[in-house]
């Protein structure tokens, strides 16, 4: 008996890719909306040691501390920055001007290089706008002009202060 | 007169290159993703600074604790008042002792507080972060470029 055995034609196998084409739309319009420009963000550490009981004694640290007090005005705004008790800012440039006396503080102490023993002490008004302080915390920290930044202040603390302002 | 009919056929753009492209966008997308952000309030506006780097290293244990105006914190999702945050300290002290951070002092906080909070409110979350042993903090602001 005679086989009779037939060849089909030779066809081109495809895959059908819409399936796949929908399922990454679907992913890439995910990632599209859910897509968030993060803005970048940096710290200023404190250094906030826990308070005791123990009367306060003159140390070498509150010997190279510098008091600044900042006074809120109205609505929380900064009214004005009082450097050492005696010194008393409160033009709109006062932020610059304090980085200016911190320079000159550093400066008359023989200390303007970047690793500064010298402390800042904030005494802060309870309603002072968080801004605002924070304003003054990069005036003392440093300075930052063409030639990049240049440190000033590292070691940052707050007065215990409670609702007074 | 003879007709000849021709064979209809579907006519099919070749799609690898935008399949390619589309393949390449998701890889971009999906690298970007930042999960992260789950303790990011987006509530809070940080102040911004020209000075503050982001931090070089991660430490080994922190807590970050997003401060609004009027008062309370944003921990993981959950609003609180400053007074009542004991406990999360209490139980982040004990996690961070489990993840090998011993030491409550070496645990980072890191104050995310609005921009317009009186900063009698930080103070005073400070001052309850230390009645828990915590004492090293950071605020966090936004980088202001130049």
């Amino acid at each position: 008996m005679l086989m009779r055995i037939q060849f089909s034609e030779a066809e081109d196998l495809k895959l059908n890719m819409t399936a796949m084409i929908d399922i990454v739309f679907q992913l890439l319009v995910f990632f599209i909306l859910t897509f968030k420009v993060v803005v970048m963000e940096g710290d200023f550490k404190i250094k906030m040691p826990l308070v005791t009981d123990a009367p306060q004694t003159m140390t070498e640290d509150m010997a190279d501390m510098i008091p600044i007090r900042l006074q809120a005005g109205v609505n929380g705004n900064i009214a004005s920055i009082i450097v050492d008790d005696n010194v008393s800012l409160s033009d709109p440039t006062m932020y610059q001007d304090l980085t200016k006396l911190i320079e000159e503080r550093l400066a008359s102490e023989g200390n303007l290089e970047s690793e500064s023993e010298t402390s800042v002490e904030f005494d802060i008004d309870y309603s002072l706008k968080y801004s605002f302080t924070v304003k003054a915390i990069d005036a003392v920290s440093g300075r930052k002009g063409p030639d990049g930044v240049k440190k000033l202040i590292k070691k940052i603390q707050f007065k215990d202060n409670k609702k007074n302002g | 007169m003879k007709y000849r009919h021709k064979r209809t056929e579907i006519m099919e753009g070749d799609l690898t290159p935008m399949i390619d492209m589309t393949f390449q966008l998701i890889a971009f997308f999906m690298l970007l993703i930042n999960f992260s952000e789950v303790d990011r309030a987006e509530e809070i506006t940080l102040p911004s600074s020209v000075l503050a780097v982001p931090p070089e290293v991660r430490p080994d244990y922190q807590i970050i604790l997003n401060l609004e105006p009027a008062g309370e914190v944003i921990f993981e999702g959950q609003r609180q008042p400053i007074a009542l945050l004991n406990p999360i300290f209490r139980r982040q002290i004990t996690s961070a002792a489990r993840e090998g951070v011993a030491d409550p002092g070496e645990i980072a906080v890191i104050i995310r507080s609005h921009e317009d909070t009186p900063t009698g409110l930080v103070q005073e979350l400070i001052a309850k972060c230390q009645e828990s042993k915590l004492q090293s903090f950071s605020l966090r602001v936004k980088e202001q470029p130049n």
